[in-house]
């Protein structure tokens, strides 16, 4: 039987589900982001407590000092569910595929100037490993933060930060093969630069409160970290030398840009909450901001030498405007 | 000469580079204080390096892959959605077995990839980590591209609209809730046995290949992507599964009871719940390919019979139940939908007797049964549906325990009795389904004493709707349950004279007429 | 003996695959389905990327197996020539 089922006009019987309607107030067409975040996750008439932490519930408020009275309002500027998570991802590896085929084939990375590329890698490599207790820790915010909006988009970042731990494994091999990665490993275990660092992402291995660790590892060591490396050290080595660290790091200053817009939307409605939250998150920056400090000043100044105490200060200063700017007053 | 090694490396040492050689073991913390949960369940694990990596793929090429699925997965949902896909399907019965199938999966995706998450950060050697974060993000992606695609449905079709509200409240959700709340609050290696070996090894695929196949062979085009794309991933996530099994028993001869005592009880859990499965093809789809009992034998008997022949070069053993779920094959499926016709007023999806024509594929297919014992009952309530006396049982359901199922299931050897055992535990009593379940029951007391048994919750005032004063005078328990479900009265009831089955028709209709 | 296997969704790349799989795996069973193709073969099924190759009239990387594969069956090794699945019994 021909029949053309496109030309049947319906009248649908409603426009969304009952959850989402309740939620805008009105019985409306939902993004799909809407559709695949918003009060999904379950929040009542748990069989079991875990045998873990029989403390808690599976799911539980309590787990961090923060209070939301609507813990869905940690929404994602970007709208990222799943599929679209992936294309902008894929999309962003479809480049930096592009940009490593490029420096390979033009034979980038063996004609760069051999004290640039001696020193770029000793500051860049032992990042791999930054990158993959970032991927820890968000997965530790991912595993137990309230709500959708929340865990995916975590989940989402510490997949991301696996990515880069692994585009920065990469670099090492287009530069200097297997021994560069062997040298950054080592001084990550011991190299005096290091230490700090090393220090500070495994303190929040141990730190429960899951929205202090987002704090900690998002807000203050990245929002410190990725504009020091990615940006300013970026474009000293492209005015010394050539740019070829900045196109195989595109990934990365993509990725901070990106993601900063949605952790300053989470930071902005967390504070807009209550006062409360304001002081806590007020309080965790400063704390974690001083020895995110602490941590990076030996990176900095193997990075820039004599310039690194100015470039850190300035840096510190964006940071506290992002916070202001999210509401925080420090 | 360097630049040449790296290009030389194979796959698995170049995916060792990219994963286990980016960690270390931390110094400024305690390893056991950063990986506090993998030794209190008694598993000894003396070297993580030893874990093979199954399906070994980098972010770059995960993004890759991933992202090409999803853009073929929205443009045909997409396609499928601006056409009126939905009136494209045999008939309007089909869509109850999305009412109940993706109404009630993506709550358990969501489950799987918040406890993936937790195992991806609590798993200690880098490995298995890794696998489980990538196993964790991919359930995001299944419970969302479900949502995805019921949500056009719902916008014409009545029942699918509360599954959100539903997934914690429903008295039927209930079992698959509580499988999934049971694994994540369990330790992390009983929750890969749960969850990556018995859901997602053992029972995925006759969850998803037989009958996803069938949602194609009824012309939805929506759900078979959604289906077979999901399990695309799932391809990923048995090898995972089965991996960390072989891992365990390997690592040390005293993991091996604990192990199979997990496996006896997840096997036998996860079969449990795939007696709605087998109703779902029995009686739901319209144009079916092949029976449960077929689909049985081909992926929990040959298939799950390979893996436990493969496994018992570690000492494992096959489950204590396979040889009753064997039996019980001819029977869940049909216990089950009898079980749901009787129940009218309290699911969101309509049931019905199948046709004459239906009984007798039932009956071919089930030669030992299906005669002597469901066609019999199936014509009594047809009978007296026609004469105006549609069955609806309104009295609440017993509940095993451990499996949360409503009793339904008969003794073994003997179809015609139905089956309880009980345990007492602190003086109270609690009844299970099946030597199973009590065994189940009787190794971990006070965990399952905690089980949210809804027809008990319901007496004692805690399934009410939101707002309800329970300390009013006039408060009585129970009465308002379908105010507690967000249940819409279109949704109840049988097919026949319901509002799907004229909406279809009429719809139908202006096409064909066009 | 027990059988190792594998489903794909039907499409054209993935006819190719098949095409492969019994071109190598002398034994292999083909069980046609809506939408899906599925192949079983006693003890041991190997995909060789060479062969695959040879049917695409491209280059393939066993990697892109994902985008089609419904399901498996049996122990998996991978390696940049070969995706094999196998029993131990
Ligand atoms: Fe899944
Ligand atoms: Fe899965
Ligand atoms: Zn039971």
């Amino acid at each position: 039987m021909a029949i053309d089922l496109r030309t049947v006009s319906i009248t649908p019987l409603r426009q969304t589900f009952g959850h989402l309607a309740r939620r805008m107030g009105a019985d409306k067409p939902a993004s799909r982001y809407i559709e695949a975040t918003m009060d999904l996750q379950p929040v009542e008439n748990y069989h079991y407590r875990p045998t873990w932490e029989p403390q808690y519930d599976i799911f539980d408020t309590t787990r961090t000092a923060i209070k939301m009275k609507d813990w869905y309002a940690l929404k994602d500027p970007r709208q990222y569910y799943y599929g679209a998570w992936t294309l902008a991802r894929g999309r962003m590896q479809e480049v930096a595929e592009g940009d490593f085929d490029l420096v390979d084939e033009l034979g980038l990375a063996a004609a760069y100037p051999a004290e640039g590329k001696a020193q770029a890698l000793k500051t860049f490599l032992p990042l791999r490993h930054v990158a993959w207790a970032s991927n820890l820790n968000k997965a530790y915010v991912s595993s137990y933060g309230y709500g959708i909006a929340i865990s995916q988009a975590t989940c989402y970042a510490s997949m991301d930060q696996l990515g880069v731990a692994q585009y920065v494994t990469r670099l090492g091999i287009a530069f200097d093969d297997l021994d560069a990665l062997a040298t950054a490993k080592k001084d990550w275990l011991e190299g005096a630069e290091w230490q700090e660092l090393r220090r500070y992402v495994e303190d929040l291995m141990v730190e429960k409160d899951w929205f202090e660790v987002l704090v900690a590892q998002d807000f203050a060591l990245e929002g410190l970290l990725y504009p020091l490396i990615y940006e300013r050290y970026n474009e000293k080595l492209n005015a010394a030398y050539s740019p070829v660290f900045s196109m195989l790091t595109r990934f990365q200053r993509e990725w901070f840009g990106e993601t900063t817009k949605w952790l300053d939307a989470v930071i902005k409605a967390t504070g807009a909450d209550n006062a409360d939250n304001k002081a806590k998150l007020a309080e965790w920056i400063k704390k974690w901001r001083d020895r995110a400090v602490v941590a990076l000043k030996p990176v900095a100044a193997l990075a820039f030498g004599a310039e690194a105490d100015a470039i850190m200060a300035e840096l510190v200063q964006n940071l506290n405007a992002r916070a202001a700017k999210a509401g925080i007053a420090l | 000469m360097d630049m040449k090694v790296a290009k030389k490396l194979g796959l698995k040492e170049r995916y060792s580079l990219m994963t286990r050689d980016l960690a270390w073991d931390t110094t400024y913390q305690p390893m056991d204080k950063v990986f506090p949960q993998t030794t209190y369940e008694g598993i000894k694990i003396h070297d993580w390096d030893k874990w093979e990596d199954p399906f070994r793929l980098t972010m770059d090429a995960y993004w890759k892959y991933q992202s090409e699925k999803e853009r073929k997965l929205y443009a045909i949902l997409d396609g499928f959605n601006q056409n009126n896909g939905h009136l494209s399907v045999t008939d309007a019965r089909y869509i109850n077995v999305l009412k109940l199938f993706l109404g009630s999966t993506p709550p358990l995706e969501l489950m799987a990839a918040r406890g993936f998450s937790m195992m991806g950060r609590q798993m200690n050697g880098a490995g298995p980590r890794v696998a489980c974060q990538m196993q964790a993000v991919d359930e995001y992606r299944h419970f969302q591209t479900q949502i995805h695609s019921i949500s056009n449905y719902n916008k014409y079709y009545n029942g699918m609209d509360e599954f959100a509200h539903q997934q914690s409240r429903m008295w039927y959700l209930s079992d698959g809730k509580s499988f999934f709340d049971d694994a994540i609050t369990a330790g992390p290696f009983e929750f890969m046995v749960a969850i990556g070996f018995a859901f997602e090894y053992v029972l995925t695929n006759i969850l998803f290949v037989p009958f996803i196949s069938g949602a194609a062979y009824n012309g939805d085009m929506a759900a078979m992507t959604v289906g077979f794309s999901a399990q695309s991933d799932e391809a990923r996530h048995m090898t995972l599964g089965l991996e960390c099994i072989k891992f365990m028993l390997e690592q040390d001869p005293d993991n091996l009871p604990i192990v199979q005592r997990w496996i006896d009880k997840w096997t036998w859990r996860g079969t449990r719940k795939l007696a709605s499965v087998g109703m779902m093809m029995d009686y739901m789809l319209p144009k079916r390919i092949m029976s449960f009992k077929e689909a049985w034998e081909m992926y929990v008997e040959e298939n799950g019979g390979a893996l436990f022949k493969d496994l018992a070069r570690y000492g494992i053993t096959i489950p204590k139940c396979f040889s009753q779920t064997i039996e019980e094959k001819e029977h869940v499926s049909h216990q089950s939908w009898i079980g749901f016709y009787m129940k009218p007023q309290a699911t969101p999806f309509h049931t019905w007797i199948p046709t004459p024509d239906e009984m007798d594929w039932l009956s071919e297919k089930y030669p030992n049964t299906f005669d002597k014992y469901y066609r019999p009952v199936l014509e009594f309530f047809d009978a007296q549906e026609k004469a105006g006396n549609r069955f609806d049982n309104k009295t609440a359901p017993m509940n095993c325990q451990v499996c949360v199922s409503t009793m339904k299931f008969n003794e073994p050897g003997d179809p015609m009795e139905m089956c309880f055992r009980e345990s007492i535990y602190k003086g109270e009593k609690f009844h299970t389904c099946s030597d199973h379940c009590k065994e189940i029951f009787d190794n971990e007391p006070e965990k399952y004493s905690q089980t949210f048994i809804s027809s008990h919750q319901v007496l004692q005032g805690n399934c009410e709707p939101d707002g309800t004063d329970v300390n009013a005078p006039d408060f009585k328990p129970g009465q308002n349950m379908l105010d507690y479900w967000k249940l819409d009265k279109r949704a109840l009831g049988d097919f026949n004279g319901s509002e799907d089955q004229k909406n279809f028709a009429a719809w139908r209709e202006q096409a064909t007429k066009n | 003996m027990s059988n190792a296997f594998i489903a794909f969704q039907k499409n054209d790349e993935s006819r190719c695959i098949v095409e492969a799989i019994l071109e190598d795996n002398p034994g292999a069973m083909v069980d046609d389905q809506p939408s899906m193709v599925k192949i079983d073969v006693p003890n041991r099924l190997v995909i060789k990327r060479e062969t695959v190759e040879e049917k695409m009239g491209r280059s393939f990387d066993l990697q892109e197996l994902q985008l089609h594969l419904i399901t498996i069956s049996g122990n998996l090794d991978e390696t940049d020539d070969e995706f094999t699945l196998s029993w131990n019994s």
